[in-house]
């Protein structure tokens, strides 16, 4: 792989993703989020995703991110740096996020969770396969809608009857999966899946040097840039 | 191998028993069809074979011995896969059990192998057709090596070519197998002992050829399909009258290439054609569900009065809809939109502005037509697959539509069922209404199709 980065095991890669949320939890400046945005952009050529790729797959949070900016700067009392501020935290928060979800296959995510952070894998696994039937709700929704209109149903232009027909909808929709989830839980069980057993891993994840470094490299952001504001005397603490 | 001894197993909070006094023996390498009318417990027997009846979902009667593990093929193949990658998802049974590592990707390769699954290992699930991913299922339970196979209708949920591709890495098998199936023609290649269960113990139990001499008649009458009783075709008995919906060259990108189609008074119509052909699409074009890509579904004033010049089915409001054009489902959920049987047949006739006395004579007739009456109080979504079926069926008659357009009705009928669906829709047609089916089932086609197009 060309992206040394996009390759770490996900769970180190979740784990430097979160850390710098800890830390900008703690101030309420534009610069220090403004300074972990920078990183972040500034490594996401090590991670392979271009900036395009990023916008394409996180522009609703920069809509919401803008909006949130406006209605601090309306009904806010803390001016504009206030706003941009939390506008600039919000973004430094999410974008990790973002990467780590657009440069890791679920498998690896769900394998490194089970094997690395130690989580059940009733949870990891159960959850990877219940993800897998997701993209079934959407022809199921279709199919809903259209048999809703060959039974003689339509809202026309009431608003109300629109919102009874989603609520319904969502329950023939909710009734679907849980069928189907009760049935493929089954046929996990059938394969062993509550044996007891302890299970083995057909796929290792492994925490290599690597993503140790990862890791503390995220760690000495997370203290390092918050001392740099501090220092440059910009910090303002979210607390007291 | 296997030994049951009045074994009984009755669910949590029933007061019925969902099967009782069995006594059963199955040596090694037997290959067993379970058969039994429905309701006869089979899947649950299933299910207790194959240790998937807890202590604490009910109460058990009786002895169960299995020896080994058994592994269990379902119906559905959409909920059996549990990895995003092929190879992943054959190794998820042995992870489960504890194998070594080391040991799991040989037994991997072995189980594909043995089931002449020829995709690389790294493949997506999702990209596979419906034969194949029940191709790839069947590879994760060998793979986990039972010593017993239990497959509960393995093929009812494929297409006819993706059923013969399964039954034919069955047939290649040699572990002992039970086999729950309903399409008894096409499981008998791969059983060499039938057994007949019914909810009070075994019925019968010998060679398929011994038990079909002397149970036959009464297998058939309760919905087993056996082999040698064939159903009468129900032909047209009056010429095709006017038109009374045509669609010409219609087409949607990618999914159903330039069809013409009338659907005319008195007649039936079957659409057949491999998966993916654009059957069901065709279906809801003509159904006024779907707005077609292309060309035009036209209704004729025979149908649709005055609005038929002036717009096209897909634009005409719901109600009025539901009066001209029944739709029914693949799948009768889908269209189930209220919680009592009763009111999910008013639904229509009041929607449509009828009086609420012939809501309620219409509701009736339907309810004892389609042998419903019992079930007016219960919620749809309770229903056996037969019953919801039938339920659909009635819920699109409710509006007295003059054409009626059915995706796949017999799709994993039982027998009775079957019959009772082809009556029924030849009844209607010989009134006068039109019909249109998209169907795999050739014994349908034969049955009742006066014309058949071919995607």
């Amino acid at each position: 792989m060309t992206a040394p980065l996009a390759a770490r095991n996900p769970v180190a890669k979740l784990v430097a993703a979160l850390v710098p949320t800890l830390a900008l939890l703690t101030t309420l400046d534009p610069v220090t989020p403004a300074l972990f945005l920078a990183v972040e952009l500034a490594v996401l050529p090590l991670f392979g995703i271009s900036l395009t790729t990023l916008v394409k797959r996180g522009w609703p949070l920069l809509v919401s991110a803008a909006g949130v900016a406006v209605a601090q700067q309306l009904f806010g009392t803390g001016g504009w740096p206030a706003s941009i501020g939390l506008a600039l935290r919000i973004l430094a928060v999410a974008v990790p996020g973002i990467v780590v979800f657009a440069t890791t296959d679920p498998t690896d995510l769900a394998d490194a969770l089970v094997q690395n952070a130690r989580l059940p894998a009733r949870f990891a696994i159960g959850a990877l396969a219940a993800f897998r039937l997701v993209p079934l709700l959407g022809e199921e929704w279709r199919l809903l809608t259209l048999a809703r209109r060959a039974r003689g149903l339509d809202a026309g232009r009431n608003p109300l009857a629109h919102l009874r027909a989603f609520g319904a909808l969502t329950f023939a929709l909710l009734v679907g999966a849980i069928r189907r989830g009760t049935r493929l839980a089954t046929a996990m069980d059938a394969r062993g899946f509550a044996a007891g057993v302890p299970r083995t891993f057909a796929r290792q994840q492994l925490i290599r040097p690597a993503d140790v470094a990862l890791m503390l490299a995220s760690v000495a952001l997370a203290v390092g840039l918050p001392l740099l504001t501090v220092a440059l005397g910009v910090f303002r603490p979210a607390l007291g | 191998m296997i030994e049951l001894t009045g074994f009984g197993w009755r669910y949590a909070g029933r007061r019925a028993w969902a099967v009782r006094d069995v006594d059963l023996r199955i040596e090694r390498g037997e290959r067993v069809l379970l058969l039994g009318l429905s309701g006869a417990g089979k899947s649950t027997l299933l299910a207790a074979l194959a240790g998937l009846l807890t202590d604490e979902s009910g109460e058990r009667a009786g002895t169960i011995a299995v020896d080994g593990r058994a592994g269990v093929l379902f119906q559905d193949p959409q909920t059996q896969l549990v990895m995003a990658r092929c190879g992943d998802d054959v190794a998820f049974g042995p992870e489960n059990l504890g194998v070594p590592a080391a040991a799991i990707w040989p037994r991997v390769r072995a189980a594909v192998d043995a089931v002449g699954f020829g995709y690389p290992l790294d493949r997506s699930t999702h990209a596979l057709s419906g034969g194949e991913q029940q191709r790839l299922a069947l590879a994760g339970v060998l793979a986990v090596q039972p010593s017993v196979l239990l497959l509960d209708e393995p093929t009812a949920n494929l297409d006819p070519p993706g059923a013969a591709l399964v039954r034919q890495v069955l047939a290649r098998l040699d572990t002992t197998v039970v086999l729950v199936e309903h399409r008894v023609a096409e499981a008998l290649p791969l059983v060499d002992r039938v057994v007949v269960l019914t909810p009070d113990g075994i019925r019968a139990d010998g060679t398929p050829a011994d038990v079909f001499a002397r149970y036959g008649d009464e297998l058939a009458d309760g919905g087993v399909w056996v082999p040698d009783h064939p159903v009468l075709p129900r032909r047209a008995a009056a010429p095709a009258g006017a038109p009374l919906l045509t669609a010409r060259s219609v087409a949607v990108p990618g999914r159903l290439a330039p069809t013409d189609l009338d659907v005319c008074a008195g007649a039936a119509v079957a659409v057949t054609g491999p998966n993916g052909a654009g059957k069901s699409t065709l279906a809801l074009a003509l159904g006024g569900l779907l707005r077609p890509g292309s060309g035009t579904v036209r209704a004729t004033p025979a149908l649709a009065g005055a609005d038929a010049a002036a717009r096209p089915p897909h634009a005409w409001r719901a109600a009025a809809l539901a009066t001209r054009i029944g739709s029914v489902f693949q799948n009768p959920e889908h269209q189930f939109v209220t919680g009592r049987v009763r009111d999910e047949l008013a639904l229509g006739p009041r929607r449509a502005g009828a009086a609420p006395e012939s809501v309620r004579s219409t509701v009736d007739d339907l309810l004892t037509r389609l042998r419903l009456d019992r079930l007016a109080e219960a919620n749809p979504y309770t229903l056996s697959g037969g019953e919801q079926r039938r339920l659909s069926v009635a819920t699109a008659l409710a509006t007295a539509p003059r054409v009626l357009v059915l995706d796949e009705p017999t799709f994993g009928q039982d027998r009775r069922t079957w019959t009772e669906l082809v009556d029924l829709l030849a009844k209607l047609r010989d009134d006068g209404a039109g019909v249109v089916a998209a169907t795999h089932d050739e014994d349908f086609v034969d049955a009742l199709a006066d014309r058949t197009v071919r995607l």
